[in-house]
């Protein structure tokens, strides 16, 4: 009978009314379905928004408390038993002019270096192969899929790989350049020394270049034709056509694309760990690199935290600081 | 309906499941004990010539124990490079192996962490007691003073490895006996693309292993009495210039052994590359690479002088894996027979002899298969002239903060850089400055 209910439509203005009892009966079934419906996404969600919390904010929180602990050798087994340590490991971190935090400082602006250099070359790389390959010619496909072939392979494969070829004696690099073509004198040390920095660039823009590449070809996907073809009638050149159409148009990916490719190598642990191993030499002493050396080689995990921490809150800040402005940016330029 | 129900008891029960897994996590602190007599996880360390052939040689071992006792024994050989983060990441979650293998450098520092369960003469005495192992072996698995944190499994030490062919071409008739010589032959042995010694230069724990040997000799112990640290002192850093001095200024090994940190220098002396290699128990590995028993000698290390004062006299370290138990087992009992079963006799002979290192079971000892010419100057070196590591807490952040600095040292060097006395104590103030506990 309830099921009738529901499924007659209404009567009309000279049928009989319903009757009170099962109308209202309808309507909190109705209203039950409604908050069940409402429900069902909040339902779906959970098993994932608790996985997030096991996951991200249980240890990153975690992480934060044992920043306020002297979590030494000592106490790692019991480390409830930890004594509180305020903020000493922030300072002992902060103290640039102390040798821990004059090597973390250092250690920084390496990161930082690292950083700007990594992005801008991935971005202009990525960037430039997907304008090039914005008209269709021949073999534009098969240019394609070996241009995201770095993003496919496992990253332990592909860096293990290059570690073996930047090697001095053996390595292929100099096959190539010393023995081969003569460009250097003595064969290079690639893995050691000043050029560490180099080789950890390199391989971090080759490993994120094509990142950069799929994201920008897929956006131009989205500017139409007619504009081109509109600006070259008016006269426009190609650079004027990259500069006033092509590049305005990808103004929205470019500011998250950079952002992410920002976070990812500022953040990236698994091309220096590969690369060098436990200790990065000085040049290419990546500031994660650092933080896992402070924590596991020497087995205070309090200090590691709390430099771990001070990572977290300068990308917060950056991050929080470029929506920010690029937000404002896009208000301007919608107004 | 019906379906959201489901969603709804699958997103409850997934959510009891997690938070379940994590409850079943948090046993850190609390003691082990013997609920689950029936099955023990082993971690051993890699002492093959790779991960499968452990597997190959300890299976067969393993199932004698099974057959014996009817406990499940689940093994999985850890390589070196994880073997210490592992063990601190199961210390400090509760959830580790049973029994495990460690380095027996790492004795004192996993002893500071009290993760491990403690050899008092009582657990000794199940296994047969204190007096079986030889005492220096003990004397590397803990801290002075304490019980030990691991029971002696396979003992080591380093010898200098020297190519038969290339010095009996030099015209060197007997290995060198003092550092002076080794240099000399070195140089003679150096030219046409080979060199004097290989060295593992990018490799921090094989450079603080000499960085410890050639401060013994010179007088350093880079600890205090205090078991504060020492880095710096004019001893240590004469030591380990004397070190990094093979490549920066002696010039008698190859500036690419600046980044060998995988094992190349063992690779360039079986290959003839280089003359001399200070290295322990190069055997197996050496045989990987093709080179024959019969063309190589074995020699004890070199020291400074023909006859070197007492307690300057060591040429190696006490090398060698511990095998200890996790205290937070849940069958201590059948961890400790299975410890038993693998410091036995039988087993110790087989093991070591099979690993080409030496038995630190004094009875084991007498076999003949460690009577050849090779091991008998390890055994030697070993119960005379060798001295463990300092057993102190911060030990394993001397192999890493003293390795590293030699690492960069040799980096300089090979950049071409100057290597001098004022440039070594640099390095080595800046590794004890890193040190903040």
């Amino acid at each position: 009978m309830t099921a009738t209910t529901l499924d007659t439509p209404p009567a009309g203005p000279g049928g009989k009314p319903p009757a009170g009892r099962g109308a209202a009966r309808g309507h909190r079934r109705r209203g039950r379905g409604r908050i069940r419906r409402g429900a069902l996404p909040y339902l779906l969600l959970l098993p994932a928004l608790l996985l997030e919390l096991l996951i991200h904010l249980v240890p990153m929180a975690v992480g934060v408390v044992m920043s306020f602990k002297e979590l030494t050798q000592h106490y790692i087994r019991d480390w409830g038993a930890a004594p509180w340590a305020g903020l000493d490991n922030f300072e002992v971190a902060v103290d640039f002019d102390a040798p821990v935090g004059e090597a973390l400082l250092r250690s920084f602006l390496i990161t930082c270096a690292f950083t700007v250099l990594a992005v801008g070359l991935s971005w202009l790389l990525g960037v430039t192969a997907a304008i090039l390959m914005q008209d269709p010619f021949r073999g534009r496909g098969l240019l394609r899929a070996l241009f995201l072939t770095p993003y496919a392979l496992p990253v332990y494969t592909a860096v293990i790989t290059w570690s073996f070829m930047l090697q001095r004696d053996n390595g292929l690099v100099n096959h190539v350049l010393h023995d081969q073509l003569g460009l250097t004198g003595q064969p290079t040390f690639w893995l050691i020394g000043d050029n560490a920095f180099v080789s950890l660039v390199v391989v971090s823009v080759w490993r994120t270049w094509p990142f950069a590449f799929l994201v920008i070809t897929a956006a131009l996907q989205n500017i139409p034709r007619e504009v081109y073809e509109a600006s070259a009638i008016d006269g426009a050149g190609i650079w004027q056509q990259i500069r006033r159409i092509t590049l305005p148009s990808l103004r929205p990916v470019n500011q998250v694309l950079v952002l992410v490719l920002f976070l990812w190598t500022f953040n990236d642990f698994n091309v220096p760990y590969i690369l060098f191993g436990k200790s990065a030499p000085e040049s290419a002493d990546i500031i994660s690199l650092h933080i896992y050396q402070s924590s596991f080689v020497t087995w205070n995990f309090g200090a590691g935290s709390a430099m771990s921490v001070l990572l977290l809150l300068f990308l917060l800040v950056v991050t929080a600081g470029y929506l920010l402005l690029t937000s404002r940016g896009r208000k301007a330029a919608s107004a | 309906m019906r379906r959201i129900r489901l969603a709804a008891t699958a997103a409850l029960a997934t959510a009891l499941g997690l938070t379940a897994a994590c409850g079943g996590g948090s046993s850190t602190g609390s003691e082990g004990g013997n609920d689950k007599p029936d099955e023990l996880t082993y971690w051993a360390s890699n002492q093959g010539t790779s991960l499968e052939h452990d597997k190959e040689v300890l299976t067969p071992e393993i199932e004698k124990f099974e057959k014996k006792t009817g406990i499940d024994v689940k093994l999985e050989v850890v390589p070196w490079d994880s073997l210490l983060d592992r063990i601190l990441a199961a210390t400090t979650s509760g959830q580790g192996p049973d029994v495990l293998n460690i380095g027996n450098t790492w004795s004192a520092s996993l002893q500071a962490s009290d993760g491990l369960l403690a050899w008092d003469d009582e657990t000794l005495d199940r296994i047969g007691g204190r007096d079986r192992f030889v005492p220096s072996a003990l004397a590397a698995a803990g801290a002075e003073g304490q019980d030990p944190a691991a029971v002696p499994l396979y003992s080591l030490s380093y010898a200098l490895y020297y190519n038969k062919a290339m010095f009996a071409e030099a015209g060197i008739e007997e290995p060198p006996a003092t550092w002076d010589d080794f240099v000399e032959i070195g140089k003679r042995l150096t030219g046409d693309g080979t060199y004097g010694v290989a060295v593992e230069g990018g490799n921090p724990v094989e450079n603080s292993h000499h960085a410890f040997v050639f401060g013994k000799q010179h007088g350093a112990d880079f600890f205090d009495a205090e078991g504060n640290p020492t880095f710096n002192t004019p001893e240590a850093v004469a030591a380990v210039k004397q070190y990094v001095d093979f490549l920066a200024n002696d010039r008698i090994a190859a500036v690419g052994n600046a980044e060998y940190a995988q094992n190349q220098s063992v690779k360039d002396f079986a290959t003839g590359k280089a003359g001399m290699l200070l290295w322990q128990a190069a055997g197996s590995s050496l045989k990987a690479h093709g080179m024959k028993p019969e063309e190589y000698g074995v020699a004890p290390v070199p020291m400074q002088s023909e006859n070197p004062p007492e307690g300057r006299n060591v040429n190696s370290m006490v090398a060698g894996i511990n095998i200890a138990v996790f205290k937070n087992s849940d069958n201590l009992d059948g961890a400790v027979d299975f410890v038993k079963f693998m410091t036995s006799t039988e087993e110790q002979k087989i093991l070591n002899a099979t690993y080409g290192s030496i038995p630190p079971v004094k009875e084991a000892q007498q076999d003949e298969a460690f009577s050849t010419t090779d091991l008998t100057v390890l055994r030697e070196v070993l119960s005379t002239t060798s001295a463990p590591l300092p057993q102190v807490p911060d030990e394993a952040q001397f192999e890493t903060l003293v390795g590293d600095a030699m690492k960069e040292l040799f980096a300089d060097a090979a950049a071409g850089d100057e290597v001098t006395t004022e440039s070594v104590r640099e390095r080595l103030t800046e590794a004890q400055q890193q040190m903040q506990n």
